[in-house]
């Protein structure tokens, strides 16, 4: 029988399919006492809709392996950042065509940008991209082209 | 929802907590629905995302924030019940949300309401409410890019065309004349601020000012600085703009006319 955490640990995140919630960093504990397991999740942006997909997935997963009674709980304290994906994460993404997250920024002085990152395509490793927008398709992504292969691709972007 | 007010406000009048909690919670509310009314009228595709993702931000601090305000005052109200069954004067968001105009006055806007409320957040983080500063840690890294997001917009207007600039100006004007209502401090800010639990809006006027004259210099826009705030009389108390009444028309048409529905 699998352990209530190995069950919640393969629980794919719904807006980032080929991650699990652990790999993101958003599955922050998982704990088991008399008979109830507490599952603690941390959304990446306060108003991310994925959180109440993320709930009902865990209930599911944990009642096919066997553990009926499951209360999932939010954290927001510490709040998610991007550094918190694993580095196998990391290669999911990049293997699925979106871009890895660079370092986390420290917030400060109001940045009048453009700002300058060397963001890889994910599918031909030029480093000649240009930012569309810093907002994509869902919170946590900004679209970006590539030059050399034309491509179009999305980055998790730094929180 | 999951609870988020902590042990740590017992001793606090949790009336005052509410009531604080419902004042940030109606200022994200508001000014994510502006926001969400820029979807299919902004300049560019992109920029649509742009501010849809913005907004999205805000409504989830909102729905945090009026959460804990309903679990404060004890009287059964979720989020739901505080967002869409009250009435106009029930409100206490800052007048300065409702604002509406054209896409620089949306930009200037934005710019001025992330910068103010990213200084009170600030403070926030250290709280001696555990709810409150959890919100606050979460939502300072969403302001400072919705700040700089809306600073970058108003370099580019700003210092772009002579139409641009014309526009932009005039957007900076009559935003800065009403800006001075986010430096007044209600009474009930003052009493949690006092309890080391809430921040005192006017001690965000220094950041505020800052960043102003900062990005005004780059967009070639002429400054001066923010009046003081007036005495009273604001969205604080209930006292809203003409327009607040069609705003909460719109936003809370849904929810009245199926007022059970799931989905």
């Amino acid at each position: 029988m699998v352990t209530a955490r190995q069950a919640a640990e393969t629980v794919m995140d719904p807006e980032l399919p080929v991650l699990t919630l652990a790999e993101l960093g958003v599955l922050r504990d998982v704990r088991e006492t008399e008979g109830v397991v507490v599952v603690s999740i941390t959304p990446t942006y306060t108003g991310c809709p994925a959180i109440e997909a993320m709930r009902e997935d865990l209930r599911a997963r944990l009642r096919e392996e066997g553990y009926p009674r499951v209360e999932v709980r939010t954290v927001l304290d510490p709040p998610w950042t991007t550094d918190w994906i694993s580095a196998a994460g990391r290669e999911k993404l990049r293997a699925a065509g979106i871009a890895p997250p660079g370092a986390a920024p420290r917030p400060g002085a109001v940045d009048l940008g453009p700002i300058r990152r060397v963001v890889r395509c994910p599918r031909c490793d030029s480093a000649d991209t240009v930012e569309l927008s810093p907002f994509g398709s869902t919170a946590c992504k900004a679209l970006h082209r590539c030059r050399r292969c034309l491509e179009p691709f999305e980055r998790v972007k730094e929180i | 929802m999951t609870s988020l007010t902590s042990e740590s406000t017992e001793s606090v009048e949790s009336a005052d907590l509410a009531a604080y909690c419902l004042m940030l919670g109606d200022d994200a509310l508001i000014m994510s629905h502006r926001l969400q009314e820029w979807c299919a009228r902004a300049p560019e595709i992109e920029e649509e995302v742009a501010l849809a993702n913005i907004a999205l931000d805000l409504l989830g601090q909102a729905r945090l924030l009026l959460t804990m305000a309903g679990e404060a005052e004890g009287a059964g109200r979720d989020e739901d019940r505080l967002a869409f069954f009250r009435e106009a004067a029930e409100f206490r968001n800052v007048r300065f949300t409702e604002t509406t105009g054209d896409f620089a006055v949306a930009m200037t806007g934005l710019l001025v309401f992330a910068t103010w409320r990213l200084a009170v957040f600030g403070g926030l983080t250290r709280s001696r409410d555990a709810g409150l500063a959890a919100v606050a840690k979460k939502a300072v890294k969403e302001l400072a890019y919705h700040r700089d997001h809306a600073a970058q917009w108003v370099v580019r207007l700003g210092d772009g065309t002579d139409v641009s600039h014309r526009r932009a100006q005039l957007a900076w004007d009559s935003i800065l004349a009403g800006a001075a209502e986010l430096l007044h401090a209600h009474p009930v800010e003052l009493r949690m601020a006092a309890a080391g639990i809430g921040v005192d809006p006017a001690t965000a006027r220094p950041e505020l000012e800052q960043v102003l004259a900062q990005v005004a210099a780059a967009a070639t826009l002429r400054h001066r600085q923010l009046p003081e705030p007036p005495r009273g009389g604001t969205g604080r108390y209930g006292e809203h703009s003409a327009a607040m009444p069609a705003l909460l028309g719109e936003l809370q048409s849904v929810a009245r006319a199926h007022p059970e529905a799931t989905w």
